[in-house]
Order: structure tokens, then sequence, then C-alpha cells
């Protein structure tokens, strides 16, 4: 242990060459840190590639809740020489690089602590096979890196065990390379890191997880039947978590399930699956990312236009085009809200991580139910791909799924004239029928061509004029419906204000805690669904600077907030990052600090 | 234009089927196609199979993708929910109601258009994945609404209406449906009634993806001397591959059949089809002859018609992934949420 040790506030960085096996030692490390009771936030950093490129995997560690990402890596265990220049280089000073100096270097920063380490030479001492020295040396720096930051071995050894429980030959061997990097550094190393993990309790009734999966475990607590999808980074995950809980959870009484999942020949027909499970009443979804969304516009009109329920997982990565298909971004916001031709627009919703990833996917079912049209989940890499600490998810065995407007056989035969697309309630919403429900009554024809109230043909202009602006009425009723805003009013009176939604939120979160430290008292909202409830609207006239802070070039939620929500432009400030890393808590507040510091006065809080 | 709807008086007498209802029951709205379409022609059969096999018409789902053909939807069957979708993906929609319910008969019409340009990759893979359902291309060679150009599965160097040539390949629905493994591939031609409505109806009956590529003439844009996608063109050339009969569980075998010249097929649900007068040495079940048979009648310029090619053991989709036996949407929802304590369980492993 160093002198004076920083204890459970570090960044801890693994520089890896991917297809190298290090993921599950990487992984390993922060399910550690997390039993320990530590706050931790680990990022993928991972290239389009299945072997032989630079891949990284970043854990920021903090007691004190902070969970962005933060540039500055306290701790950098560089396994990777092609990336030596620039791992070297992100250490903060007093930093410590841990390397394999079973060929020495020089790093030429003396303001570093430089700990060698000789993995190769000792997985090639230990072990013959190639493959062994490969993944076991992942193990080593492992036992290593826990010896000089203090990691609880017993915790490890305890996660190994659970790792190879189907596999217990695997057990002893893991073991034994993890004393082996442990001993060496015991017996060897003088120099520890300043930084350092000793147990807390910051976790109590937390869990770790991804964004994907809680997802998928949304829409399998909700109901859905039926999933179809074509693969796509970095929504894959999700469409894969559904299936392997599906074939546990969903088998009948002869092991036959209660679930179909097809992995479609393209978008296209990935979604045209789900429309049409929809259409005959089991409720069903896609996942893709932003090129999918575009295949899949002209499907998303149709079920607009026709009315017919549909949740689409969109996990955005970086755009346009196939951009950068495993970094993260928020740029698929103006696409979906507006997605396809002719006047659409769409319900969004916004997780904020993959806690709301589970609540929001069980909420888009009954929201798509309920609305009859399509209902986008838009998450991102960084929620959906990476593990977050988040509060364990609860679900009410009282909560029934709302199938909405659907009528079925008794209550057909009390209508004595079904219309499928008339506005019996006012709601713009009319009442739908599922094939084969009654032998004479319900039964109509869905079109993506203008139709009347009763699903015929018509090329009647008022006809059509009408219909459209019922559809608009039921943008109206979906405002009530949507989750409302998360408003954090700290600085009261503020006349300043953030307003951001999803993955960006513990960056923000974290730069308005050390805004307000600096005198800065923000407002803070972050956005969870559009069309946008009263509140938000209620919140911009309470403030005279909004922040919008976003993971796109172009600002688009302030587009939508200009557009949809009648806020001046002038109020709304743009604060966007889109080089497609995680956001950090020092890109907002400098943004924020450089305007407020440029002359706006701010009432500090009474 | 707004769609009609056919008066709903008949004649009292008009003849009942086992279910209680008449051939108008099976109509749907008056259709807006060409007078002479062959398209329409297709439709009488729909309705005339659907009839004859007692069919509950709310229990059929029909869906189409965009073209004349797939207006047809709309012109049959007014007691069954239709779905008119967008342009060649038709089977993507099929698949996805398929699959939450596979207790309805799903009826496609689709156009070769729609089939074997737009749609030709969901064709495929609809095939491969052993949908169960009738999937008819009104094949005319040409795209209608938008006034004649050539489609795919024109022949090479087949004329258009002004004497411009075709110069490409044309696709073969039916050959290239039986290399994908369709179980069942048919010809027919909408000017042959007693040769496609026993093929619809034993498309129906049978369990699995039922392709049947009806030769369906444009009377507007390609329906010319120079056109082999005409009345006159194909009934020159017809080569029927024998005859079929549906033959019903209960039913007892009534024709008599030269020995040699016919097979039997035993269908899932127990009925069974009879083809006799069969060309010698034609076996349907036999892809290697079928295929043979077929390029060599293409070559000649004949049209091959009737049940082409047949897999008596085809599994469909719900076989080959397993589901449950109750359509998925009508699963009680409490079999579907897996609860909280099961949520425990999941929050412990990721603890």
């Amino acid at each position: 242990m160093p002198p004076s040790p920083v204890f459970n506030e570090f960044v801890l960085k693994f520089a890896n060459v991917n297809g190298s096996g290090s993921a599950s030692a990487n992984l390993l490390c922060a399910k550690a840190l997390f039993r320990m009771g530590l706050p931790v936030a680990p990022k993928n950093i991972f290239p389009s590639n299945i072997q032989g490129m630079p891949t990284w995997y970043e854990i920021r560690v903090s007691e004190a809740g902070h969970l962005a990402r933060r540039d500055g890596v306290d701790v950098m265990v560089a396994m990777n020489p092609q990336t030596y220049d620039e791992d070297v280089a992100s250490l903060v000073p007093g930093g410590t690089l841990i390397y394999d100096d079973t060929w020495p270097r020089d790093f030429g920063r003396d303001d570093i602590n430089v700990i060698g380490i000789p993995l190769a030479k000792m997985s090639a001492e230990k072990y013959a096979d190639p493959r062994q020295r490969q993944l076991f040396k992942n193990v080593i720096y492992l036992g290593a890196l826990a010896r000089l930051i203090s990691i609880d071995v017993q915790v490890i050894h305890d996660l190994i065990g659970e790792q190879f429980k189907g596999k217990p030959k695997l057990i002893e061997p893991n073991l034994a390379a993890l004393a082996l990097g442990w001993d060496y550094a015991d017996t060897n190393v003088t120099n520890p890191p300043a930084v350092q993990a000793r147990t807390a309790d910051g976790n109590a009734g937390k869990i770790m997880i991804q964004g994907n999966e809680a997802a998928a475990l949304g829409a399998l607590y909700a109901g859905a039947t039926v999933a179809s999808w074509y693969p796509i980074t970095p929504s894959t995950s999700l469409a894969e978590a559904f299936e392997k809980h599906a074939l546990k959870f969903r088998r009948d009484p002869d092991g036959k399930l209660r679930a179909a999942i097809i992995q479609a020949e393209d978008e296209l027909a990935a979604v045209g699956m789900a429309v049409g499970a929809n259409w005959n009443g089991a409720r069903s979804f896609t996942a893709t990312s932003g090129p999918g969304i575009s295949l899949m516009s002209e499907f998303i009109g149709l079920a607009y236009f026709a009315e017919i329920p549909l949740v689409i997982f969109d996990i955005q990565r970086g755009g346009p085009s196939t951009g950068m298909p495993t970094r993260t971004q928020q740029s698929d916001v103006l696409a979906c809200a507006y997605a396809s031709h002719g006047d659409t627009r769409h319900v969004l919703l916004f997780p904020a991580d993959p806690g709301e990833c589970f609540t929001l996917s069980a909420d888009a079912f009954d929201l798509a139910d309920r609305l009859q049209t399509p209902v986008f989940v838009m998450s991102d890499l960084d929620i959906g791909m990476n593990d977050w600490v988040v509060d364990a998810l609860t679900w009410d065995d009282a909560r029934q799924p709302d199938r909405g407007k659907v009528l079925d056989e008794e209550a057909l035969e009390a209508v004595s004239d079904f219309g499928r697309y008339r506005d019996v309630d006012g709601d713009g919403i009319p009442y739908r029928t599922i094939p084969g429900v009654h032998a004479e009554k319900g039964a109509y024809f869905t079109r993506g061509t203008s139709h009347t109230d009763t699903g015929g043909y018509t090329e009647d202009g008022t006809v059509h004029a009408a219909n459209l602006a019922r559809i608009a009425r039921k943008f109206k009723t979906v405002t009530a419906m949507v989750p409302k805003p998360v408003i954090n009013t700290t600085g009261a009176t503020s006349r300043i204000g953030v307003i951001n939604y999803g993955s960006t939120d513990p960056a923000v979160r974290e730069a308005i805690a050390k805004l307000a430290a600096n005198g800065h008292m923000i407002n803070h909202m972050r956005i969870r669904a559009f069309p946008f409830g009263d509140e938000v609207r209620e919140f911009a006239d309470r403030h005279d600077h909004l922040f919008v802070v976003e993971q796109n070039r172009d600002g688009q939620m302030r587009h939508l907030l200009i557009a949809e929500a009648d806020i001046e432009a002038e109020k709304l400030v743009q604060v966007t990052n889109y080089d497609g890393m995680p956001l950090t808590a020092a890109f907002v507040e400098d943004a924020v600090t450089g305007v407020l510091e440029g002359g706006w006065q701010v009432t500090a809080a009474e | 234009m707004t769609h009609l709807a056919k008066p709903r008086f008949h004649h009292p007498n008009l003849p009942v089927n086992g279910v209680g209802l008449t051939r108008r029951d099976y109509e749907g709205v008056v259709s807006t196609l060409c007078a002479g379409c062959g398209h329409d022609s297709v439709t009488a059969a729909i309705i005339e199979a659907c009839f004859e096999l007692d069919i509950e018409a709310h229990k059929v789902a029909k869906v189409s993708g965009i073209g004349c053909s797939s207006k047809t939807t709309n012109y049959f069957l007014s007691r069954s929910h239709g779905f008119n979708s967008v342009h060649g993906r038709m089977p993507s929609v099929a698949t996805g109601a398929n699959l939450a319910n596979g207790d309805l008969v799903y009826i496609g019409v689709s156009g070769d258009g729609d089939t074997a340009s737009i749609g030709l990759g969901q064709f495929c893979h609809a095939i491969r994945r052993g949908l169960n359902m009738v999937y008819i291309v009104e094949n005319n060679g040409t795209y209608g609404l938008t006034k004649g150009q050539f489609s795919a599965t024109n022949d090479k160097h087949s004329k258009g209406r002004k004497g411009a040539d075709n110069l490409f390949h044309p696709i073969d629905l039916c050959s290239l449906a039986i290399e994908l493994g369709a179980g069942f591939v048919a010809r027919g031609f909408s000017g042959d009634k007693d040769q496609l409505v026993p093929l619809i109806k034993a498309a129906i009956h049978y369990r699995g993806f039922a392709v049947i590529d009806v030769i369906s003439p444009c009377v507007t844009f390609n329906n010319h001397a120079a056109s082999t996608k005409s009345y006159d063109y194909v009934r020159d050339h017809n080569a029927a591959m024998g005859q079929l009969d549906l033959v019903a569980e209960a039913d007892e075998i009534r024709a008599e059949y030269a020995a040699g010249s016919s097979i039997d097929v035993a269908l899932h649900d127990g009925s069974s089809l009879k083809l006799h007068k069969l060309p010698a040495s034609y076996d349907p079940t036999d892809h290697g002859v079928v295929l043979h048979e077929l390029a060599r009648i293409k070559d000649a310029g004949g049209v091959a018609t009737g049940l082409l090619s047949i897999d008596p053991n085809e599994a469909d989709l719900h076989d080959l992934i397993g589901t449950t036996s109750t359509s998925l949407n009508a699963i009680d929802e409490a079999d579907l949420c897996p609860g909280a304590d099961a949520l425990d369980a999941i929050n412990a492993s990721h603890r």
C-alpha cells in the first residue's frame, strides 16, 4: 500500500488486443469491485472486428456514486504495444502504468509510476499450450492488479467458482494463474499505485446489468411473444437475451416454447414480421440500430397509418451510414421521431440506464397497444452493451398488460356497426379486432392506402384529411400517457437549466453537482418521452437559458424542443458531443462554465 | 374511386355448404380491375375453393403486397381480416401473423413484380422457413398499375405491347421455389378454373409453404400476339402435368384411374391428394425428375401446369422452432410473465 492512498475514486483501464480472451478477466475485475460494495461504471471500448485490433475496458470506481465516464486514467494495464503511446498519454500525473516487461521499455514520462511484470515470460514458463499462455496471461495480470490496488482476492475466488460452476475442471487452473500474478506483485513490486480499493457498502440493493438484457427482460415481462430481428451491433444482444430468457421462462408443460424468435433475412423482414404479429394480436418487437431504422422506415409508416401496435428498440450507435458501429451516439432522434414518408410522428421513450430499459420496455408495449402505433425505445450502445450499476429490477405481480381497445367476440356481439378507424371515444384512438375473432362481425381490411372509418379504400380528400387529423389527435392523448420528465430544481430560483435525455445523465448530474460546488446553481430536466408533456414546456418557461446536452452533432432534441414544444430557439443552448465516446462530466461542466462566464447571470438558490 | 360493397340480399335458395355459408358469403367488394383481367378469375377460384372446402370464412387471413394482384384480396372473403401491406413484403407480414396464430388459413396473393422483383428475398426466405400458407402469384409478366413495364418473370424476347423486346432472362418462380425447398409447388392458368380450383383446395390443405404460380394474363398490357403471357399463348402451349383431386379424409375415391399413371399423397390433416393422368415417368415427389422435366418443357416453349412438386413430409415453421400448441396470441397473460420471484433470481445472478 502506498503512503497516502486515495481510496475508491479512480479510473482503471485495460488496453488489450481483441480476440485475446481479455474480456472475461476484465469483467471479473469490475464485478469484484462491485461485490466489494464499490459503485463501478465499466465501459467497453471495442472495435468492429473479431481479432487483432485494439480494444479497451475502462472501469470508473466512485464511492461518491459518479458513474459517468471520466477522462484521465489512474491505473493503466497496458497489454497492447500497438497502443502504448496513447495509453501512456492518457495517464494522469502520478498515475500507474502496468505493462508486460518481458520486453522492457522506457515510456518517456517521469511523472508516472511504471510497474513492469514479466507476464509473457511467466505464462510461457507455466503453460505449454499457446492458447493457454494467452488466456491465462489475462488472469495473471488480474491477480497482480488485485494485489496492487487491494481487490479482495476471496471475492475473485468466489466469482471464478461461479463462472466455472459448469466446468469445475477450469476452477483450479484459473485460481493458480491468479495466485501467480498476486504472488509476483506481492514479492516484487514496491511502488504500488496511489489509488486503492477498500470494501464499502455502496451497492446495497443494486445489480450490475447491461441495458439490452434489461430491455429484453422488460419485453419478456410485458408478455411479448414474437421477436423478429436482424443482427446489427449494438442491438444484437437484446434479441439474444430475449431468446435466452424465453428458452428458460417460456416453456409450456411439454417443453414447447411460448414465444417465437426469428432471425430475419434483413431489417425489412424483421419489422414486417413484428407488424404482422402485432396485427394478429401477439405482442411483438424488433431490435435494431440506425441503419436498421432506415431500412424499416416504409413499414413504420404503414404501422403508423394502419394503426398497428409495434415496439422498436433502437440501440443507437455512431452514424451516419455505417458510421462507428461500436461507438455510442444519440443521433437517431429525428429519424425516429418522424420515420417514414408522409405526415408521420412517433412515440419515443428515452431510458437513461438499464433500470429504465426494463421499465420503459414494459411500458412501451402498453403504450403501443393503447395507442395502436409504433413506439420506439431509444437506447444506445453505452446503455445497451455496458454493465451499469442500478437498483435491482422490480415487478409488481398485480400488473396486467394494458392491451388497449381490442374488441373480443363478446364485445363485438354488442356492436351494431363496427368501424375500425372510427373515433368513438373522442381521443382519436379507434377500436381494433384480431383476425378470426367473430364469424360475422369485426373483419376489416388493413391497408396503407387512404381509408374510410371502416377501412374501405377511398380517394376522397376530405375523408383522408379527417383521418389524418384524427391520428394527430392520438398524439394529444399520448402526452398524458407517456413517462414524465425527471426534474431536479435544487437551485429553485435559478433561471438556468440543463435539459438532457438517455445515457448522458450520469455526466450531466455529476457536472451539475460540480457547478453547484462552484456557485452555479442549475436546474435539471431529463426528458423521458416524445411527444413532450406539458411539464417540458413549463420547465422551459421557468428558465431564461437552457443547455440541451446530447450525443449528436446537430442538436436533434433541441430541434424537437423548438418545433414541438414551441420553446424559443434563443433560449436553448446546444451542447453536443459526437466523438462516439460516453459523455464525461468535464465536457458538460466546461461547456456550461464557458457560456456562464461569458456574461450570463446565474441566480443563486435562496 | 371509393370501394363498392356488393348488395347484401341474395336468392333465398342459394346452395349452402357444410358450415352454413353460400358462395356469396365468400365474396368481397366489387373488383376494380380491367374487364377480362385474369386476376378476377383467380379470385373466383379462391371463392369456389373456400366454399367447397367448407372453410369458416372468418378463420382465413388474407395477406398481400402492392399491385393489381395484391388488390384482389379485397375482392374475396369479406368476412376475413385482410392485410394489404407494402410492396414485396407480404411474406414477412404473413410470417409474423402466422407466428401469432397458426390456426388460421393464410392466403397470400402477390404478383410477378411483387414476388419476383421487389419481394424476391422475402419470397425465398418464407420458403426456407416452411411457412404454412398458400402463396398465389398472379403472374402476367407486366407491371399493370404503372402502365405496362416488363416484370422479371417475362420470358426473354417476349415483346411488350408496342413491340419492345425483353432482353433479360426470366425468373421461373416454380423452379426457384422447388430449389429452395417449397413443399407444394404448382402452376395454374387463370383461364382454366377446372385445374385451378383443385390446386387451391389442395394448397389450403397442405401444411407448409404452398406456392401456386398462376399465369393470369393482363388484358390491357400483355395479352397481345407477341407475348408469352397471353391467353392464347398459354392455351396453345399448356403442358398439364396430370390432374389433381383432393380427397377428404371421409371421402371415398370415386374416380378410376389407369394403373401406373397416378400417385397418392397423404397430407398431415388426414386428407390425401390423388394425381392422375401423369406423364410417363413424372414423379412430383422427386426434385431431380421435376426440375429436369420443367427445364425441358420450358426450353420447348411450353408452360408446365398442374401440381409440379410436392413434399409430403415438410415441417412447417412452428414445428421447426418448437412453438407451443396454443396460439401465441391466445396464451393466458399469467403464463407469459415470469413474475416477481423469478425476477429476484435474475437479480441475484447480476450481483
